[in-house]
């Protein structure tokens, strides 16, 4: 094994591109859990903790600009009116001391459909900023998992940051797992309000072989708002709408069953869990003193 | 209060401080809280290899090949040795040596080790291992009672010698325990309302924080010390020494910091291991257990199945009852015959059941083995019988305390073994006590800031905001042993010294205790400051030097360690009295007339006066006493009646459980978990709410999240990791509030009773019994898991 | 490889690391500093936290070769880390991204309570220090950890409501002492700590 420490992005750019198999590692709780447990023996780590641009974030006008390793507590602490349902999700992450170490870029790169990240970049409709000696692309969340922790990287090329819309309306993100802290999804939803459009947005984890989105869900629900007026008279939501939203939801999943769950459980939950996050970012979008915030 | 009347003496005089009954802080606390205390895992020697075990990757398998060359051929590998390279044939078992260090020709559990590397590094030791070569040819795996005891079950021990082998029914069936008290069928006529169950709980593990570690060191004789985490030095010893080939006083044994046990550590793990390739190499050698080898590298709690009838007539008194306990032992027995034991004559928990029909045993399978853990035995039964008071409570149409306190057992009581209940037996008290708490606040999740999800079932993954969340209350109550049962000689020894240093008299004691974090060493001090008055107290570090101290298990080393300190300060302090008498007898009458005690550093009478100091008594003379110490002898059960007087002290503790369930997700928030229990009397009262908070979690645990998962079809471990096995967070637990008894146990040292157990024993079926307050449903197993609750199991 | 860093103030080699090696294995085998306790390897018991400048992090999960050239505290320092910050003197600041002051560097530099128990003056820090009398330890196995992780959330939440003192100490599994203790010593700790005893 050789460990490679790049000083800066061009340099960390160059050593994937001469080394393709290296194995990225920033906040290493993904990658040190394999290494430790004997299931992975990289030729080559590269440690991007040296490069400094990835653990900064650039709010814009329009959008965040979130540097890959930028650890999961800062985005609770700094981002969360920006991104709510990111910092919800950040929240739920392992333990305050994962939450220190690890970020986005990991959850992306990982690419386990229990990452917590997924279901709230899915919801929130993010980018994928990659980046090779060839040059730069942006790759759309929709593209970018392509199967059981895969991802539409190419060999050379490493996440150099997520862009992620403002929140322009509320957003939630629930988890479930047999445990009320440090524990890995049993399933996972994301929910994303997106007033200015007219849409809802959807992200489920560990409920499918990738994380999906629930698109029959989403189109039922945005069509539903459409017939009855409510995102201008700012109506309760029905609760049939509600009830059927969430059966499409717990449609999308395609779940296993396995140590830490039923498939029959996966997908009752995550429709419970598509009601309740309609039924919160509904109500808070109508503007009723309710919290949009789950953690204090 | 005690049956020598010490406490009575403490009322008088002056009292050193530091003595029993207060909370003294642990000698090892500043060490612990620094990180200096050295910890198995910790040791380190100059030229150090490091141990690595080859485990099975199949539970049940002929061993066709084994290729060491490409292993042994690495660099930086010293040794690999399989069961060819053993010294003896001979193998180790707790109470029947079943078990072989290296597997010889066939393998019957997942994990089960086959072969040992010594490296200079661990990375090497581990790439090593990956590079032997074993060739298995599988076997249908037994993995339950149909299996185990089908007309063509495969037998997983052949020719078996062992005491119990004659008396079972099936060679696949370890041990089995009747016990037939009266006449329940005959009851069962009497009875008005009639209650049956089936229950299961699954595999728990003990978890302690601590991997298995030791460093064994080569010795110029041909023998090995070594420095060991372990329950029980001299049972180690004893089997340690035969399968090395040596005499046992070849086989050095220290004890070193120990992260944890609760029963996981009172078989052998790596302690062979290690010493073989230390022999073999003539290298310190140090094995390390990661967490994942952990999970095979030690015996479990046995997972069970129950059956039980009950019977009660309208005005709610139980008429009988009849069980069936069959408990999975895995591949190796440990100490399935003891657990047997235990659930058999446990079965019918504290309360007074005349006309009994029960039947325990354990199952040998293909599954990981299982053994001792906290609670042993009384632990499953206890769940079940819980779980049937409150059916029988709602078939009554009675509160299920009320229920409780009618049955409830007292002092005199007879328990289905023929034994009466000798002492204390505050049952029903217990459990009016934990009732009559204030209940916690509704709706604690509400504040003027808005919701925190943290006090929320689901915790911070933000699942509800106070959707489907309903409220739940349950309680429950049991009965554990104290101490080694059924006739086994369970004794301590303790060496104690007093000398004068520096002018002040300084006290030595000296035990094999395995102190694994009870804070055994905390108390042994307490009891040399009260019996001697000796402030300044030293604890040696436990190891074979001294004689055996038992195991650090069955919530027995405060009563017979404890008992054996007690005992051997007692005679150092007539010896003492001896010297002042012959050295001072003629400088005042009271050293011939009264009662002399020693107090403060000084001998005086019981009426407080000051007779000598005790530095000058002793002058330069050292005073040491080593001796054995038994608590009073247990009788053997009848092994077709069950009869016998086969315990030697109960403990008894009770729980009320609050529950928030979201009845929609089956997720569980535990509010409060209140205890109360009787200690006899807490010689560590912050140490006392130590261990029945711990105990209390550990039942939390059970209750609703932590199960070893085994495949049936291939009866392989599918979650060893703390991301699968999930043990409770500070989140997942509830506030704790505990009441104390202090009833004395007049055949105990100063009254005590046994304290770690009992509340590992009422918290699952408390926890349960709210869930199925809140949810409506029946829960006839434990872990309830979020897809039990929803119906999507 | 060769990994030069700072352990609790002074700096330190390591030699012959292999690349695999995490933080903590080289603290443990080859810094001869075993405070730090390895129960799980994976992040999922906090037994091995470590600040790294600054941060409560899993040291199993910190490649060796990551921490060159940065500043590591462990258990074995934290009386001195925490005097230090008593006394005023800046030691491990955390690392920030983007702009402006996080919350954590608000409640960071004030001054600190010393010892207040009588006739012990082992110059613990007072959460050491709680811990002891709290009856916080047990096996003692979770305890570096826990110490690291609650003298940390100390000093960004000098008064922390029970919910919050669970939060932050959720990474930290412990096996003996269902917990309540735990709770009474980092209360204790914020408690002595706000009374300026």
């Amino acid at each position: 094994m050789d460990f490679l420490r790049p000083a800066g992005w061009e340099e960390a750019l160059a050593a994937k591109a001469e080394h393709p198999t290296a194995v990225p590692i920033a906040g290493g709780t993904d990658v040190m859990v394999e290494i430790n447990s004997d299931r992975r023996r990289p030729e080559y780590l590269m440690d991007l903790n040296r490069v400094g641009d990835l653990l900064e974030w650039e709010v814009g006008e329009d959008s965040v600009r979130l540097g890959a390793s930028v650890p999961y507590t800062r985005i609770m602490e700094n981002l969360r009116a920006e991104l709510p349902g990111l910092a919800l999700a950040s929240h739920t992450v392992a333990s305050p001391q994962i939450r220190n170490r690890g970020g986005v870029g990991g959850n992306l790169g990982t690419a386990s459909p229990a990452g917590d990240a997924h279901p709230v970049l899915l919801a929130a409709g993010a980018e994928v900023e990659v980046e090779s000696v060839r040059g730069k692309r942006l790759i759309p969340i929709d593209a970018f998992y392509t199967g059981v922790k895969r991802n539409a990287l190419e060999p050379d090329e490493l996440i150099r940051a997520v862009r992620v819309k403002k929140a322009d309306g509320p957003q939630q993100f629930s988890k479930v797992g047999t445990r009320n802290a440090m524990v890995i999804a049993v399933c996972a939803f994301g929910l994303a309000l997106h007033p200015g459009s007219r849409t809802v947005r959807t992200g489920i984890g560990s409920a499918a072989p990738t994380p999906i989105r629930a698109t029959a869900a989403e189109e039922f629900l945005n069509a539903a708002l459409d017939e009855g007026g409510f995102w201008d008279n700012g109506k309760i939501i029905t609760p049939a709408v509600a009830k059927q939203f969430a059966v499409l939801c717990s449609a999308a999943c395609d779940p296993i069953d396995d140590v830490r769950g039923t498939a029959g459980y996966r997908r009752h939950a995550v429709g419970v869990l598509a009601r309740r996050t309609l039924t919160w970012t509904w109500e808070s979008y109508r503007g009723a003193r309710h919290t949009t915030e789950g953690a204090a | 209060m005690a049956a020598d009347g010490a406490p009575t003496r403490l009322a008088q005089g002056t009292r050193t401080k530091g003595g029993i009954g207060e909370s003294t802080l642990r000698p090892d606390g500043t060490l612990k809280v620094t990180g200096e205390f050295a910890y198995a895992s910790d040791m380190w020697h100059e030229d150090m290899l490091w141990g690595q075990i080859l485990r099975s990757t199949v539970a049940h398998a002929e061993i066709v090949s084994i290729d060491t060359s490409e292993a042994l051929a690495q660099a930086g590998v010293y040794a690999v040795m399989t069961y060819d390279d053993l010294p003896t044939d001979v193998r180790h078992g707790l109470e029947i040596q079943d078990t072989p260090v290296l597997a010889h020709g066939r393998v019957r559990h997942h994990g089960e080790p086959v072969a040992v590397v010594a490296a200079d590094h661990p990375e090497t030791a581990r790439r090593a291992a990956a590079k032997i070569k074993v060739e298995y040819r599988e076997l249908p795996v037994v993995t339950d009672e149909a299996s185990a005891t089908a007309p063509d079950a495969i037998v997983v021990h052949e020719n078996r010698t062992d005491h119990h082998a004659a008396h079972v029914p099936h060679p696949n069936i370890v041990h089995r325990q009747p016990i037939v008290r009266g006449d329940a069928d005959g009851a069962a006529r009497r009875a008005d309302v009639l209650v049956t169950g089936d229950y299961f709980f699954g595999m728990q593990d003990q978890a302690f924080l601590g991997p298995e570690s030791g460093l064994a060191v080569p010795a110029e004789d041909g023998g090995v010390d070594l420095y060991i985490a372990t329950q029980w030095l001299h049972a180690d010893l004893r089997q340690i020494a035969p399968v090395l080939g040596l005499p046992e006083e070849k086989v050095r044994m220290t004890l070193s910091g120990v992260g944890g046990a609760f029963g996981g550590r009172e078989d052998l793990s790596m302690q062979i291991h290690a010493c073989l390739l230390a022999l073999r190499t003539g290298k310190p050698v140090k094995i390390v257990y990661n967490r994942f080898e952990s999970f095979f590298g030690h015996v479990h709690r046995h997972p069970a199945r129950l059956h039980y009838e009950h019977g009660a007539t309208r005005d709610g008194k139980l008429t009988h009852m009849k069980c069936r306990i069959v408990l999975d032992g895995g591949a190796y027995a440990s100490s399935s015959p003891a657990v047997v034991g235990n659930a058999a004559s446990l079965s019918a928990g504290p309360y007074v059941i005349d006309d009994v029909d029960i039947e325990a045993l354990a199952l040998y399978s293909n599954n990981p083995p299982c053994g001792a853990m906290r609670g042993f035995g009384a632990v499953q039964a206890c769940f079940a019988y819980e779980a049937q008071m409150d059916k029988l409570a709602k078939e009554l149409g009675m509160d299920p305390v009320e229920f409780r306190g009618i049955n409830a057992m007292e002092q005199g009581t007879i328990m289905p073994t023929g034994q009466p209940v000798d002492s204390q037996a505050p049952v029903a008290e217990l459990l009016r006590r934990v009732k009559a708490r204030p209940m916690p606040p509704e709706r604690q999740w509400e504040s003027s800031e808005g919701t925190d999800v943290r006090q929320l079932p689901g915790g911070l993954s933000n699942t509800t905001h106070g959707e489907g969340v309903v409220r739940g209350v349950g309680y429950a109550v049991g009965i554990k042993n104290v101490g080694f049962s059924e006739g086994f000689d369970d004794y301590s020894t303790a060496k104690v010294r007093v000398e004068v240093v520096g002018g002040e008299p300084v006290a030595t004691v000296h035990t094999a205790m395995a102190e694994v974090g009870q804070g055994g060493v905390t108390v042994h001090a307490q009891i040399v400051r009260t019996e001697l008055g000796v402030g300044q107290v030293t604890i040696q570090p436990a190891d074979t030097r001294v004689g055996s101290a038992g195991s650090t298990s069955a919530s027995r080393q405060t009563y017979v360690t404890g008992g054996a300190v007690k005992n051997a300060c007692e005679l150092v302090r007539e010896k003492i009295l001896d010297l002042g008498r012959r050295r001072f007898g003629t400088h005042h009458p009271a050293w011939a007339t009264a009662e002399l005690l020693l107090e403060g550093g000084k001998v005086v009478t019981d009426g407080g006066e000051v007779l000598a100091d005790l530095a000058d008594v002793l002058g330069d003379e050292a005073i040491e006493v080593e001796e054995e110490w038994r608590h009073r002898p247990t009788e053997p059960f009848d092994r077709r009646t069950g009869q016998g007087n086969g315990h030697v002290q109960y403990s008894f503790a009770a729980h009320r459980a609050v529950v928030e369930v979201d009845t929609e997700l089956g997720l569980v928030k535990v509010v409060e978990l209140a205890c109360a229990q009787d200690v006899g009397k807490a010689l560590n009262p912050l140490s006392v709410l130590g261990q029945i908070q711990g105990g209390t979690v550990q039942g939390l645990g059970i209750a609703v999240m932590e199960e070893i998962v085994v495949d049936p079809e291939t009866a392989k471990v599918k979650n060893p990791s703390f991301t699968d096995y999930l043990l409770p967070t500070i989140l997942d637990t509830p506030t704790i509030p505990v009441d104390v008894l202090e009833l004395a146990d007049d055949h105990a040292p100063y009254g005590l009773r046994g304290v770690g157990e009992a509340p590992t024993l009422s918290s699952t079926p408390a926890v349960l019994a709210a869930i199925r307050d809140a949810t409506g449903l029946a829960l006839d197993r434990t872990p309830v898991r979020p897809e039990h609750l929803t119906g999507t199991a | 490889m060769r990994v030069n860093f700072t352990v609790n103030g002074r700096p330190q080699e390591a030699d012959d690391v292999w690349e695999g090696e995490s933080l903590l294995y080289v603290l443990r085998e080859r810094l001869g500093l075993p405070g730090s306790k390895n129960a799980c390897e994976q992040g999922e018991c906090g037994s091995c936290t470590v600040r790294l400048d600054g941060v409560p992090v899993c040291a199993c999960l910190v490649a060796a070769g990551q921490v060159q050239g940065r500043e590591v505290v462990t258990v074995e320092g934290l009386a001195d880390f925490a005097r230090e910050r008593a006394e005023g003197r800046a030691t491990g600041a955390r690392e920030t991204g983007g702009g402006g002051t996080p919350l954590d560097r608000a409640g960071r530099w004030q001054a600190t309570g010393h010892d207040s128990q009588a006739g012990e003056g082992t110059g613990l820090s007072p959460v050491q220090q709680a811990f002891i009398e709290a009856g916080a330890v047990q096996c003692g196995f979770c305890t570096p950890g826990l110490l690291v992780a609650a003298d940390e959330m100390l000093e960004r939440a000098p008064n922390p409501s029970d919910a919050d003192i669970r939060e932050a100490l959720s990474g930290n599994l412990c096996r003996c002492t269902g917990y309540e203790k735990i709770l009474d010593a980092v209360r204790l700790a914020a408690a002595r700590r706000s009374e300026g005893v």
